[in-house]
């Protein structure tokens, strides 16, 4: 089984650390991974990807050819659509509809959302705003992941749990418990 | 139990060559290699052996102090990016003429696509050049193993190894299986003065010592473990064979997975070429495909190699493009492929550029500067390298040139020779120790009339915040270089002061001679870090 994820957002968005958390699962269960990031320049309030890949087979490339990947998982939902041709015909993408306009040529909020409601296989919710009205506004992004968690498949949401409390471990257990909490809601939300 | 670890190819070579025994790393920041030095700096075992990491001024200091490490008989490593090993040139050519004492590694890691970079110039041709060995993996896991090769054959042949990498090695991440840490080398000086000293009448010695090594250097990559050739049936005749260098194998692996057809493959991980295994893949074969990430290196040498009777196709003949970085599908489709078909692109996005960040000191430093900019029509402003290059950009489109490491003050100068009024140069101030001090001395020789602005946010920014080996020095250097006290000047770039700023870039550029403005304000990013550091270690 292989699944190819791309990761999509705006520099400081903290998609990475939910490539983080996925990778922590991964190596601890045996999953092969492979995932190519982008550092340097674009982390400058720039777009920002990353490509994974997950198998129980060998994988050889480090970036996803066009129209294989499974899901893509955005913090923003025009970057979410950057990166269509990449996406299968039957792949789902998981992500956020608050827009993050720094750019003057950003299109109407209306306009992006509209356009993304095309796609069929979609689960989009404004996930900024649901991690502020449950007091967890740094949490977006874990919200996210639960989002995706079924769409993951290959890595178990108690796999996933355990990561989290992997990756935040160092920084006390009453962050460990918000991002569990946060993890819950978002698979809570995308039944 | 072996360890296993996920590690960008950054990382994997790091702990490899601390594993192989490292004793220094030198370098000087610079994507995509940086993080394989900041990895030694934090690891703890490269803490507790005491191993050098200090961050150098440039890539040419930084070649040098291995070099020496490696005549004292230690194992160095030399990190830098491709545009880097233009920088260290004279030191990296020589120090195949020298040989080494100690294993010496340099690292060049290439960006084809340019995706932080100003071209794509490919170091495979620096190793040819100098004559040495060079390594080029294939995936993190062979990063790893190829650092205790690279340092053991070092030290056998008595040469420098290369160790080429593109970014998407170099920055992407997969499980390593780790090996035990082997000792540190004891110091030895017992070396041959005549080898070291290159004078013509020792230069003449030992260049002939390393043209007599390169058939050795060919043998080891016929027999190396890093190269292999995959052939189906050797007395069948094949319509076509491929050639995949470092990464490009990946892409032929992928490409092959779910395809019948049989393929006689080379993989090629270690230069010089191996000439006999391409041979006999010429005999069996009625064409060869050359994959390789950056230029046409390979495509070129194998074309004189294989007999005129067989073609040769790569990025020279169209088979795959001319520039960029190659990808699962660029290799599919050259392969003769099919491609997957995903969703049609979506018109509705829009590029996304980086930007200076909001309440980063450079952004004062261009308005600033477009004001005064405004009032002399005939201004240039000549940039430099690092995170204020991003003012040639919306909403500032401030700087009319960007080259290499130091040519803003060069270039102003030259262009000041030439009658251009003002001439303006905006250089950080990292890159001004890098490559700026010497362009300015010329400036003050002259007294040319030009208006230098080190913007010093205390730090190496684009790279992600490193040590900038001037911090505090600033006015030290440039009085010492003989810069005049009245026209140095040191200003807070912040919108309250922008009157002050504006008064003092008007006189200075009114001035006929050469004129330092130094705005310092910290970077926002290292001192936000730094704040939330402070918030962390209270609570």
């Amino acid at each position: 089984m292989t699944r190819n994820i791309i990761f999509a957002g705006v520099g400081g968005q903290g998609i990475l650390s939910i490539a983080t958390i996925i990778g922590d699962a991964a190596t601890r269960t045996g999953i092969n991974l492979k995932q190519a990031e982008v550092h340097g320049m674009s982390q400058r309030g720039g777009d920002v990807q990353s490509n994974m890949r997950l198998s129980t087979e060998k994988i050889w490339s480090d970036l996803i050819p066009e129209g294989e990947a499974d899901i893509i998982i955005s913090m923003e939902p025009m970057e979410a659509m950057r990166y269509l041709p990449f996406l299968e015909k039957e792949g789902w993408i998981i992500t956020s509809t608050d827009t993050f306009r720094n750019i003057p040529t950003y299109p109407e909020d209306e306009a992006v959302l509209d356009e993304l409601h095309k796609i069929k296989n979609l689960v989009a919710l404004p996930i900024e705003n649901i991690a502020k009205e449950n007091s967890m506004p740094k949490c977006a992004n874990v919200i996210l992941l639960g989002m995706a968690s079924k769409y993951i498949s290959i890595i178990s949401r108690d796999e996933l749990r355990q990561s989290i409390i992997n990756v935040f471990e160092r920084k006390g257990e009453s962050i460990v418990e918000m991002n569990l909490k946060a993890f819950d809601l978002g698979v809570e939300l995308a039944q | 139990m072996k360890d296993k670890l996920l590690l960008l190819g950054d990382e994997a070579i790091a702990l490899g060559a601390i594993n192989a025994g490292l004793s220094g790393v030198y370098a000087y920041p610079g994507t995509p290699s940086t993080e394989i030095t900041e990895f030694i700096q934090s690891n703890s075992l490269a803490k507790q052996r005491g191993i050098h990491s200090r961050w150098c001024t440039n890539e040419k200091t930084a070649m040098e102090a291995a070099l020496g490490m490696s005549f004292a008989g230690k194992r160095a490593l030399v990190c830098m990016k491709h545009v880097g090993m233009n920088v260290a040139a004279d030191a990296f050519i020589n120090s195949a003429v020298t040989g080494v004492n100690g294993g010496l590694v340099v690292v060049a890691a290439d960006d084809p696509s340019m995706h932080s970079s100003q071209n794509e110039q490919d170091s495979r041709f620096y190793g040819k050049f100098a004559m040495i060995p060079i390594f080029e993996p294939s995936s993190q896991q062979e990063a790893y193993d190829m650092m205790k090769k690279a340092f053991s054959m070092s030290e056998e042949i008595k040469l420098p190894v290369l160790l080429r990498i593109v970014t998407r090695l170099a920055h992407s991440r997969a499980d390593v299986t780790i090996s035990e840490p082997i000792a540190e080398n004891n110091i030895n000086l017992d070396v041959n003065r005549s080898e070291w000293v290159l004078l013509p009448v020792n230069a003449k010695r030992q260049y002939n010592k390393l043209v007599d090594k390169q058939a050795l250097l060919i043998n080891n990559s016929e027999k190396s473990d890093f190269n292999n050739f995959n052939i189906a049936d050797c007395k069948k005749r094949y319509k076509r064979g491929i050639i995949a260098c470092g990464i490009g194998y990946n892409y032929v692996m992928e490409s092959m997975q779910n395809v019948e057809e049989k393929i006689p493959l080379i993989k090629v991980s270690q230069y010089p070429l191996p000439v006999q295994m391409i041979e006999k893949l010429s005999e069996v074969c009625e064409e060869i495909i050359i994959v390789e990430d950056g230029q046409p290196f390979v495509e070129e040498q194998v074309k004189a190699i294989a007999p005129d009777n067989v073609k040769v196709s790569g990025r020279l003949t169209g088979a795959l493009p001319r520039v960029g970085e190659l990808n699962p599908d660029f290799v599919r489709k050259g392969l003769g492929y099919e491609v997957t078909e995903g969703f049609a692109k979506s018109n509705i996005v829009m590029p996304r550029p980086p930007a200076l960040c909001m309440g980063c000191g450079h952004r004062d430093v261009y308005n600033a500067l477009k004001t005064i900019v405004a009032e002399y029509k005939d201004a240039k402003v000549f940039g430099d390298i690092g995170c204020y290059t991003l003012g040639a950009l919306p909403p500032f489109t401030a700087i009319d040139s960007c080259v290499d490491m130091g040519a803003s003050i060069t270039m102003a100068k030259g262009a000041a020779d030439a009658g251009v009024f003002p001439a303006i140069a905006v250089i950080g101030d990292s890159t001004f120790t890098h490559s700026g001090m010497t362009g300015l001395l010329d400036a003050v020789n002259e007294n040319a009339n030009i208006t230098v602005i080190i913007s010093d946010n205390l730090t190496t920014a684009m790279t992600g915040g490193q040590d900038s080996a001037g911090t505090n020095k600033f006015e030290a250097i440039c009085l010492g270089l003989g810069v005049e006290r009245e026209h140095l000047h040191v200003v807070v770039p912040l919108p309250k002061n922008m009157e002050e700023i504006d008064r003092i870039l008007r006189q200075e550029i009114e001035y006929k001679g050469v004129s330092v403005i130094i705005p310092r304000r910290e970077c926002v990013q290292t001192l936000n870090r730094k704040l939330r550091k402070q918030k962390a270690e209270k609570q």
